[in-house]
């Protein structure tokens, strides 16, 4: 009840935009589902890079870096799933391509207390360079990604259509919202977590290991973006090329800017921009604007949204800063 | 190093082994023979101190005596050079905050280790959480500030993100989570620093009551007034070392004044006569709040002419440093005039003063006298880069820079590897003789010094002393602040004394009476 109350404002605009989902549908359901479809298709990659952000951030470490982080994954995955021919493989290896490079990171930036900015656009260039290199064309996957029906919530209509009738990874994204969500607030490690972002020397003088804390969680928060290339790889295209992440890297920071790095918002705010994307495409037939202006359009949309968020939301007090024990307190 | 080690062995073995048998019972916290110095100076020498279960004890001194220090070498966040810090019975060296905390001593830190954005009762719990199947246990955490604050009469609302709450709350906040941790000696770093009068009464109330309960307690501060109110015993701290040792039942404001400011053997100055001119500043009714938009300054007046050195003596946070500030054009006063030359610069900038003539030896050097990270050169010209012959239009003239730099690096005496290394890296004192040599170089009309001398080696002192004696000879008119009573007699050609925000009496420098200074500064007037 009383996160009812703390939460109204955004559980009731949720409600809202549940019930316009609901009219849309009964008016036309078809394009209601394909809409709402393409929105999170768009959008599983974006809370996925996201929730990598949520978890270094939170911790005190800005990650500029998703973006190169998702393309090494999304590499590493299908290259791998083609070479072995499984495609559980590719998706693991990914997932650890994306771990790897946040122990890149976590060790550049919290050991070597190199700057985080750079730490993050020297993963950008080398992800670039590396991926580019070692580029073969001609490979394809053995087999397409299953989609997995959850049994009962698929029957639901739209939101069972939309959500829960997809992909492994789509719905790995759609459960490790609220899982993160509730680890963050609700748990020993979520509020250790916190704490080391907002104000470390108050976690050092409660005994907290501030350094190790945020080398464990740069690290492990990058089996997200390592999901979200594999997805991009392996889900939602079967196939890679150079530089297809394509800025959802840096969207991905957007969303978790405007996101206030909480999971759940991050969520809707991938959906959001997930659905303007989706209603671009729609409107190409109605009114005639050519192509590239709908495709630039979740970028402009990033503008604007940061424009607007930016004064409004609050980063974790001591994201970017490093921490060296004995300082400051 | 190795004759340190020799002599650490030699001398505080034995007093160890006499003082477990000789200690009473009840003494919670004993101190013997302890020595800190970082580089050359010697933050703390040769302290002696204890306290008993029960008893609040304060560290009374001004800023750089050693006070904090000391109690950081009791919470273990620095290790002693020399002696030993028996707790309990206990002589083991502290290893950490962890291992002072284990063993019962609590600290509330003079920048309150909170997270701002967690709840009072989240704050409390960090560190040291339960949990049940994973999830964190936050009603057992609401609970426990509650019984808390029930039992010590702290109220506070375990819900309450910790930044929406005023200072002192906030200090609660700090106080229970030390008392959650079951502490014996809780120590306060300047817990009065940041509160207002009201909350000030509070804490001491407080604290009273801690004491009631057998809590130790030892507490910094600089205030007579909260010694008196609530200390049992009070250990005066002057420049490292224990310089008294008092019952408060037995001393008063003068007394403690006395101690505080000293009567160690007067730095002799070499001086002239003074032969002052005209009035350069000229400061009338000035009123000028503090960060707390408390009125430090409250309706100060006085005038400071050519070639003489008016000092301003006062124990700190009356309004000494609101009113640098507000001269130098860092704070905007609220009221009241200031005029340098006949023109007004109340409201002038930092360059706006220093282009009206103001040179400005801050109080707080590291913040606003250096860039720690430009090179000398640079930092000797922070004021005039832009002016010839510094600079031709847009382009800086590096030669001159670097001339400027070794011109001054031997007129005053600094120490460096070289003029382009970082200021960051020298020693406080010649970071000192980097400001000084900056704002005397370009010869001020009016030469502001506060604080000059704070945590400076002794010869560095004279060096300084002597350099501002040179100003005045040479027509400047001089603005001593300082809260080091013996600064002021043996520079100031006239004494201002401040207390309360204005100044509450004036005389000349030559054979001003050191107890009555004191008097006037404890407020008795």
């Amino acid at each position: 009840m009383e996160w009812l109350k703390r939460n109204q404002i955004t559980v009731g605009a949720g409600l809202v935009i549940l019930v316009a989902a609901y009219v849309f549908y009964a008016v036309n359901s078809n394009v209601a589902t394909s809409m709402f479809s393409g929105a999170w298709f768009f959008a599983v990659p974006l809370v996925l890079g996201a929730l990598t952000g949520v978890v270094g951030e939170r911790s005190g470490v800005v990650n500029i870096g998703i973006e190169g982080q998702m393309l090494v994954a999304a590499f590493a995955a299908f290259f791998s799933a083609a070479a072995t021919g499984s495609l559980i493989v590719g998706v693991l290896v990914g997932m650890l391509a994306g771990i790897a490079m946040g122990a890149f990171l976590a060790l550049t930036t919290v050991k070597g207390l190199m700057d985080q900015i750079i730490a993050g656009v020297v993963i950008n260039i080398v992800a670039t360079g590396l991926t580019s290199f070692f580029y073969r064309p001609g490979k394809v996957l053995s087999a397409n990604m299953p989609q997995w029906e959850v049994p009962l919530l698929s029957k639901i209509p739209l939101i069972g259509d939309v959500f829960f009738q997809s992909g492994p990874i789509a719905l790995f994204a759609l459960v490790s919202v609220p899982v993160v969500h509730f680890a963050l607030f609700r748990t020993r490690w979520g509020l250790r977590t916190r704490s080391i972002g907002e104000y470390p020397s108050a976690a050092d003088t409660a005994g907290i290991d501030v350094i190790r804390m945020r080398l464990v969680n740069v690290t492990i928060g990058g089996i997200f973006a390592g999901a979200a290339g594999a997805y991009l790889s392996m889900e939602a295209t079967g196939g890679f090329e150079r530089g297809m992440t394509a800025g959802r890297g840096f969207l991905a920071l957007a969303i978790l800017i405007f996101g206030g790095w909480r999971p759940l918002r991050v969520f809707a705010a991938a959906l959001f921009f997930g659905f303007t994307n989706a209603l671009a495409s729609q409107l190409q037939g109605v009114i005639s604007i050519p192509q590239q202006f709908i495709t630039l359009l979740p970028y402009l949309l990033t503008l604007i949204v940061l424009a607007v968020a930016a004064g409004r939301v609050r980063a974790p007090a001591a994201v970017g800063q490093p921490f060296v024990k004995g300082e400051g307190s | 190093m190795s004759q340190e080690a020799t002599q650490d062995t030699t001398r505080d073995r034995p007093v160890e082994a006499t003082d477990r048998s000789a200690a009473p019972a009840e003494r919670l916290l004993d101190i013997e023979g302890l020595s800190k110095s970082f580089g050359t100076v010697r933050a703390n020498r040769d302290i002696n101190l204890h306290v008993g279960r029960g008893e609040i004890v304060a560290l009374l001194g001004e800023n750089g005596a050693g006070k904090s220090t000391l109690v950081k070498q009791i919470f273990g966040l620095i290790k002693p050079d020399h002696g030993t810090i028996t707790i309990k019975g206990d002589a083991s060296p502290i290893k950490d905050p962890k291992d002072a905390i284990r063993r019962g001593i609590g600290m509330v830190h003079q920048h309150f280790q909170l997270v701002p954005v967690m709840t009072v009762a989240e704050n409390m719990i960090l560190g040291h959480e339960t949990t049940s199947r994973g999830v964190l246990d936050i009603e057992g955490a609401r609970q426990l500030v509650r019984e808390l604050s029930d039992k010590h009469g702290l109220k506070v609302d375990p819900d309450v993100e910790v930044e929406d709450l005023p200072v002192g709350t906030q200090q609660r906040v700090e106080i229970l989570k030390a008392l959650s941790r079951r502490v014996d000696l809780l120590i306060l770093d300047e817990p009065t620093a940041v509160l207002t009068p009201q909350e000030t009464d509070e804490l001491l109330t407080v604290m009273k009551e801690l004491a009631a309960g057998g809590t130790s307690i030892v507490f910094i501060t600089h205030k007579l007034r909260e010694v008196l109110a609530v200390a049992d015993r009070v250990y005066v701290l002057r420049q490292g070392g224990v310089v008294g040792e008092v019952a408060t039942a037995d001393t008063d404001a003068r007394g403690l004044a006395t101690m505080m400011v000293g009567r160690d053997v007067v730095l002799r100055v070499d001086k002239e006569e003074a032969t002052p001119g005209d009035d350069v500043l000229s400061i009338r009714d000035l009123v000028v709040l503090d960060d707390r938009q408390l009125r430090a300054v409250d309706g100060f007046s006085l005038d400071v002419r050519a070639g003489e050195i008016v000092g301003v003596a006062g124990v700190e946070g009356n309004g000494q440093r609101e009113l640098v500030e507000a001269i130098a054009g860092m704070r905007p006063p609220q009221s009241g005039r200031i005029d340098l030359l006949g023109k007004d610069i109340t409201k002038a900038n930092p360059h706006d003063t220093h282009v009206a003539g103001v040179g400005h030896i801050p109080e707080d050097r590291e913040r606003h006298g250096l860039v720690a990270s430009y090179s000398l050169a640079d930092n000797l010209v922070l004021n005039r880069f832009s002016e010839k012959p510094f600079a031709n239009g847009f382009v800086r003239d590096f030669d001159e820079v670097r001339k400027n730099a070794e011109a001054l690096f031997t007129e005053f005496d600094i120490r460096a590897a070289g003029v382009q290394a970082m200021a960051g890296s020298l020693s406080g004192g010649n970071k000192q003789k980097v400001v000084v040599a900056r704002e005397m170089s370009f010869r001020p009309k009016l030469l502001m010094a506060a604080q000059p001398t704070r945590g400076v080696d002794v010869g560095s002192i004279e060096f300084i002393h002597r350099r501002i004696v040179a100003a005045r000879d040479a027509g400047a008119a001089v603005l001593l602040v300082s809260a080091e009573l013996d600064e002021v007699l043996s520079l100031a050609d006239r004494i201002a004394v401040i207390h309360g925000g204005k100044v509450v009496a004036e005389m000349p420098g030559k054979d001003a009476d050191r107890t009555e200074i004191g008097r006037l500064m404890a407020g008795d007037h």
